[in-house]
């Protein structure tokens, strides 16, 4: 009622002669709240005037200290961080030119998985105007804007792993392909800051940019990146006056390094025919940055149930939001769609099967991290208080060897315990799968619900299993990725099939390059929790949906479980565990090894963890962070110093906090 | 309350009585239908009443200065983000849909064309921007330049220009003894497709070519820009750079990943004299030289397809490095007389410009070539009766009509002496030769140098040269072709000794002379030959039909301190003759006079000359200017200026054609609007190789 009441009065004139009786009942009830108004001034302004009154003033107000902060000399916040934090250590590009290096071997980035910029070149109508942007990285507007035109673009055709006809996304090239990935969010951008100091500048730079979205030896049958790279590490050389380059690959490009070295030495069809010396003579050193050498096992749940420690979590606070289809966006089956059809994700599929990644009841690792300094204590007092029991202690430890398995109990339990129907059997079992019509392809829906069950009744996959899990629930994933990539551990490297590329960036199944002239180091973080292996659960089985999950609800109890919600941590740097950054230089490659015949010298480096003191510091100069260490100040010194001529001797050899060297002689690899 | 309600007393006047009482009213009928309504927009209402109706109104809450200003701030902000909002939530296409109505259906850019008609991307394409184009970004500098570390110092928004003009003009000049970098100053150039495709945000260069060249499928790996610093020496950039290794590598690189395949290699600008100098520097034999061999062109490049190439330099270039103005600056000066020329807030602008661009080097590439066989002596001059724009032309036969055949003398004598290219004062610049009075400055002393220490800041050889030198300057009356390059020696020797090292400018009469081996002559096409390669093609296109910088008619200044003596007289104009605020102008594209741009593929080159002596076919491929026809164009499609071109429909067709494998027979062959070929013939240039060398092949 009262709304129609108003509208009437808006025109006011006809509706004059209804108010008047109206006037003394509202007089009433003035006298009634009055009381209560007193304080109000009789503004004349409506709520319209105070809007546009407000947001005039914060508009004022933001220029006016926007003019203020643009008239503010540059050095003031640093005056400011000096005052909080006491002085500044100069960044190491300084403080080494103070000690008179210069430029002397040209350098080569080779970024990783993720952190390259990709820009569309050609696409569909819905991609129109974005011609030369950039798809990925900068600020990522269009994935808000146009999400599912985003995604489309963003897929690679999912049976040849190459662009989907009439799209045409290209990497960025150039310095500026992985300076930054998002705006201020750096990547290699403070190493070349740091590098130009002492002389640097991009003619004696290079940033290897490859589309990482394709398998290694595909970037070449697509853009010739190989070749690419080939070309100008050869024209560094020769116009640098024949110095070598000093490689240096981070994450993911660590493994497509590999693969380069390979393929380059290796005959023309398939490789790039520079001749068997092609390494010795041009690169002095590798210095791999937190290099997945054997796999993550962040990237089998990743290709499982598209989900790592953060999304698992994330869906934990708000269980309805990422699951329901909210606005029906499907955001997970998307994604999962998208990155199934990135044949470079299997490149991190954990290698080595369980000799390098524990079995049932071992793995290298054991019991020796402790989760964080803070467990240390309680694990130290819980020891004392138990030490007959040590049968009990040694139930406890954590089974990292079992990557994934359903349900805690599982995790936990001594594998005679643990009843597993085979998974080959049930893969004969019918093919009933239910083909429900989801616009959204991904191979679960082609599994049906039996293969579903027979996945968790197998309940715990080691390493080993892990592939077979992978090929049962995604086979033509798998079958890309077969083409690609391999997981094993030579017998005999002298078979010839080892020639084909796919063995070429898996470290257990080739030999490095006969260069004994080079380095290669291995520097990584540590101190961080790093997932190692999940629990899962099957959810409740909706149309569409995933069926997998990491069972978030998985506590470890006490604190000195490495347990936390779903995901058992090992020492790392928060992506790549110690074991699959370290194990080749601690122990595969070093001295003569069949792995590395020519005995080329290697060093690991690692970096502690220390997180950054107060917010004025960013990201950190001593992180330890996956992506972060390219800001860490000890790491950039190492570089400098070797770019500018140093070897791992004068460095300091081996620095090393971890446990590495003793989980390394616990693996039992032929070398 | 309805907000409708609401607004009401902002859209009523100010009359506070009238309002009130509406407002009355207004809540009298809202308070009656919300007895039990307690809500909060209610509350305030009934106060307001009882105090204007019981008791006195209290004062008018005030609109302050203060308050007016933040409201109407806020209504600008809100109705600016709701644009902003419809802006971005308008479709991609909705622009073109406008266009179309108002202008009709839009012509299918040449990429989108060409692909419907089957083209693919063939030949790898290699694009060399010119001078000024191309991104330079700051790798060290000084403490000045503190956070601009790899930001783009020349290119992108220039904001820096503004912020710290005197640091930028530090860190973008060179060093004036050696022309590369000063101590503790690092300037790059840009790499990348990104080097060159806009100059400035929405000013593309290359963008539109690019685009349209990925409609028919080129990508990064087919296209290469060959960037470079445009501030030094060509050779200076192998040396500092080694910017000729570099694209000597990436070009063998794209033959190679592209099935061999040679590259179709498109310079702009000053990039058409770089690109000469690669071509030679490449077959040169290694410590000068890329040691490629010497049929390293004829293997790698298909076609050279040149744009607005300044092949013998540009008369610009003279203006330019004798008062740093050129016509752009010189008008900007009439209008505005006080501004540039009085030191306001001590900027002493021109000057601090003056000494930026005298220390590169590259300026010194485009000083016209050639000579006085080139450009014209005295008297005479190649573009004789040239008319300038048509509008001038009907004036001139109305003219002629009226005074009949008897003036016919006079008007001849009218012609413009192109071949003057400084003259002192309009009357000599029209004076018959006879009638002027030179006295050499070749000869005459500087006299002792004016230049006071207040000067320092402001390097420019000016300052050295004394009140006596800038006299006899003067006194020489005119200047042609040939005694340009003695007059820029005579103003600017330290400038010129360093240009004279890395360029020359004459005619070659031997070209079997070992000296012809120096680099200095690689990008002077009349004292270099081609490369041996008879199946490469030489193309030029370029744009005609704008009136193009030929000559100057200066004064000197009155001669403050500090200031540069010799300034373009604005004030001398002559429609007949093509003299429009002293400068004269030629047929061209705004940059290039025709006559540079197109006379080495008209006659230079052409059929087998000394020259060209592998007889590698030329074709000139004129575009004519026609301004954009309406805003919504934006630079036009059909422009013919010196950058502008770049997005010329036509022009991009006939390179995408070029890269898709297409012959010049094949685009057609010449076409020409210009009389190039008319002017051509009026030079005198040996073109035949000397018999001796005849009889020996």
């Amino acid at each position: 009622m009262s709304f129609s009441r108003r509208r009437k009065g808006t025109d006011s004139s006809k509706s004059q002669n209804l108010r008047c009786n109206i006037v003394k009942e509202d007089e009433k009830n003035n006298l009634y709240e009055s009381p209560r108004k007193e304080s109000y001034n009789s503004k004349k302004w409506s709520c319209w005037d105070s809007c546009c009154w407000f947001i005039g003033f914060v508009c004022s107000v933001w220029w006016f200290l926007l003019l203020l902060y643009n008239t503010m000399p540059a050095s003031i916040p640093q005056y400011v961080t000096e005052a909080i934090t006491g002085p500044l250590t100069d960044p190491p590009g300084v403080k080494l030119r103070k000690e008179g290096l210069t430029v002397n071997h040209p350098v080569v980035f080779v970024p990783g998985i993720v952190t390259g910029g990709l820009e569309l070149w050609e696409g569909h109508q819905c991609a129109e105007g974005l011609f030369r942007k950039r798809l990925w990285g900068g600020s990522f507007g269009e994935l808000y804007k146009r999400p599912l035109c985003w995604a489309q673009h963003m897929s690679l055709d999912n049976e040849t792993g190459l662009d989907p006809p009439g799209i045409r996304v290209r990497p960025v090239s150039g310095l500026v392909a992985a300076d930054y990935f998002a705006a201020g969010y750096f990547v290699w951008a403070v190493l070349i800051a740091n590098l130009a100091q002492i002389g640097y500048e991009e003619k004696t730079m290079y940033m290897a940019a490859y589309d990482w979205r394709l398998s290694f030896q595909n970037t070449e049958v697509r853009d010739q990146t190989l070749s690419r790279i080939k070309s100008n590490i050869e024209l560094m050389v020769a116009t640098n006056g024949g110095k070598k380059v000093v490689v240096i690959p981070h994450s993911m490009g660590v493994l497509y390094f590999l693969h380069f070295m390979k393929w380059v030495e290796a005959p023309p069809p398939m490789g790039g025919g520079g001749g068997s010396e092609w390494c010795a003579k041009h690169i002095k050193a590798v210095m791999n940055i937190g290099g997945p050498f054997l796999g993550v096992p962040k990237s089998v749940s990743g290709l499982f149930s598209v989900e790592a420690r953060d999304i698992a979590i994330a869906r934990t606070f708000a269980p309805g939001f990422l699951d329901k289809d909210v606005f029906g966006l499907q955001t997970f089956q998307h994604l999962m769609r998208m990155t199934r059809t990135w044949d470079s994700t299997m490149s991190m599929i954990p290698k080595g099967g369980e000799t390098i990644w524990g079995g049932l009841d071992w793995s290298p690792e054991g019991s020796s991290f402790n989760c964080g300094a803070k467990t240390l204590r309680n694990n130290s007092i819980n020891n004392t208080d138990q030490i007959p029991n040590i049968n009990l202690a040694n139930m406890k430890n954590v089974n990292y060897g079992r990557i994934i398995s359903f349900g805690k109990d599982v995790a936990e339990a001594h594998s005679s315990k643990i009843k597993r129907v085979d998974l080959l059997d049930s893969m004969k079992a019918d093919m009933l799968a239910n083909l429900t019509n989801c616009d959204i392809w991904i191979e679960y829906h082609d599994i049906g619900d039996h293969r579903i069950k027979a996945v968790a009744d197998y309940k715990v996959y080691t390493a080993g299993s892990i592939l077979d899990l992978l090929h049962f629930v995604s086979p033509k994933l798998m079958a890309r990725g077969g083409a690609h990539f391999s997981y094993g551990i030579a017998d005999n490297l002298d078979d010839p099939k080892y020639q084909h590329y796919k063995y070429w960036s898996n470290p257990l199944e080739t030999k490095l390059p006969d260069a004994p002239d080079m380095e290669i180091y291995s520097m990584y973080g540590v101190g961080i929790p790093t997932e190692r292996a999940y629990v899962y659960k099957v959810t409740t089985a909706t149309d569409c949906s995933i069926p997998f999950q990491i069972d978030t609800s998985v506590e470890g109890g006490s604190e000195d479980s490495c347990l936390k919600g779903g995901v058992f941590s090992a020492d790392g740097d928060e992506t790549v565990p110690v074991l699959s950054a370290g194990l080749m230089a601690a122990k595969g490659w070093r001295g003569k090894t069949r792995f590395n015949p020519s005995g080329i010298p290697t060093y690991i480096r690692e970096y502690s963890h220390a997180p950054p003191a107060n917010l004025l510091e960013g990201r950190g100069t001593q992180s330890g962070a996956h992506v972060d260490i390219m800001g860490n100040f000890a790491l950039i010194e190492d570089i400098i110093r070797v770019a500018a001529g140093a070897t791992g001797k004068e460095l300091g050899g081996d620095h090393v906090y971890s446990d590495i060297f003793k989980w390394a002689e616990r693996i039992n690899l032929q070398l | 309350m309805s907000s409708l309600r609401r607004r009401k007393p902002i859209n009523e006047s100010s009359d506070s009585k009238h309002k009130a009482e509406e407002e009355d009213e207004d809540h009298d009928d809202v308070d009656a239908d919300g007895d039990d309504d307690v809500n909060g927009k209610n509350k305030k209402t009934p106060s307001k009443i009882k105090k204007k109706r019981g008791e006195k109104p209290p004062k008018q809450p005030k609109w302050s200065c203060m308050d007016t200003c933040c409201w109407f701030i806020g209504c600008i902000c809100i109705t600016w983000w709701l644009l902003l909002f419809l802006y971005n939530a308008m479709p991609a296409s909705f622009p073109q849909y406008v266009t179309e109505a108002i202008t009709g259906p839009l012509p299918d850019p040449p990429g989108v064309k060409l692909k419907k008609e089957g083209l693919e991307a063939k030949h790898p394409v290699v694009f060399v921007p010119g001078i000024v184009t191309g991104g330079l970004e700051l790798w060290e500098g000084r403490e000045c330049a503190e956070g601009l570390f790899r930001k783009r110092l020349w290119g992108g928004t220039f904001g820096e220009v503004y912020k710290r003009p005197l640091c930028w003009v530090e860190h973008m000049s060179l060093d004036n003894e050696t022309g590369l970098d000063p101590c503790g100053i690092r300037v790059r150039p840009v790499s990348g497709l990104v080097a060159a495709d806009y100059f400035a945000p929405g000013y593309f260069v290359w963008a539109v070519l690019i685009a349209n060249l990925a409609r028919i499928g080129y990508e990064d790996k087919t296209m290469y820009m060959a960037a470079y610093d445009w501030r030094l020496s060509f050779q200076n950039t192998e040396v500092r750079d080694q910017t000729l290794s570099r694209i000597k590598s990436n070009i063998e690189l794209l033959v190679a990943t592209n099935g061999g395949r040679k590259v179709v290699v498109i310079p702009h600008s000053m990039g058409v004299l770089y690109f000469l100098h690669f071509m030679k520097w490449v077959e040169a034999p290694a410590p000068m030289g890329g040691g490629g061999g010497p049929d390293w062109c004829s293997k790698h490049i298909k076609a050279v397809v040149n744009i607005g190439g300044p092949f013998l330099g540009v008369p610009k270039a003279i203006a330019g490095l004798f008062s740093a103005e050129a016509k752009d600056i010189a008008v900007a000066r009439a209008l505005a007389p006080g501004f540039l020329d009085n030191d306001i807030f001590q900027f002493q602008t021109l000057q601090h410009v003056m000494r930026m661009s005298r220390t590169w080097d590259s300026t010194m590439s485009m000083i016209p070539r050639g000579g006085n066989t080139i450009w014209g002596g005295l008297d005479w001059s190649p573009e004789e009766g040239n008319s300038c724009a048509k509008k001038r032309e009907k004036k001139n036969e109305t003219q002629i009509a009226d005074q009949a055949g008897s003036e016919n003398a006079v008007c001849k004598a009218k012609s413009a002496n192109y071949g003057r290219i400084i003259s002192f004062g309009k009357d000599v610049a029209e004076a018959p030769s006879s009638d002027i009075e030179r006295i050499d400055f070749r000869g005459a002393i500087k006299g002792h140098s004016a230049a006071n220490t207040t000067c320092r800041d402001v390097w420019t050889e000016y300052h050295d040269m004394g009140f006596a030198g800038i006299k006899a300057v003067a006194e020489y009356k005119t200047y042609t072709a040939d005694s340009l390059v003695d007059l820029l020696h005579f103003v600017a020797p330290k400038m010129m000794a360093r240009g004279t090292a890395h360029f020359s400018y004459g005619v070659a009469d031997n070209l079997d002379d070992p000296k012809y081996k120096h680099y200095k002559y690689w990008s002077n096409p009349l004292e270099t030959r081609l490369p041996n390669a008879p199946d490469m093609e030489i193309y030029s296109l370029y744009g005609v039909g704008l009136p193009t910088e030929r000559a100057y008619v200066y004064k000197l200044s009155p001669h403050a301190e500090c200031s540069i003596p010799f300034k373009i007289d604005t004030s001398a104009d002559d429609e007949d003759t093509c003299l429009r605020d002293g400068v004269y102008s030629v047929d061209g594209d705004e940059t290039v006079p025709v006559l540079s741009a197109g006379f080495m593929c008209a006659k230079g080159w052409r059929g087998k000359t000394r020259f060209n002596p592998s007889g590698i076919r030329t074709y000139i491929r004129e575009y004519n200017h026609l301004p954009p026809a309406n805003l919504l164009e934006g630079r036009g499609t059909l422009s013919g200026a010196h950058v502008d071109i770049m997005g010329n429909f036509a022009l991009i067709e006939d390179v995408i054609r070029i890269a898709a494998g297409a012959s010049g027979e094949e685009l057609g062959g010449d076409q020409v609007y210009s009389k190039i070929f008319n002017w051509s013939e009026n030079i005198n240039l040996q073109l035949d190789e000397e018999i001796p060398v005849h009889s020996s092949s």
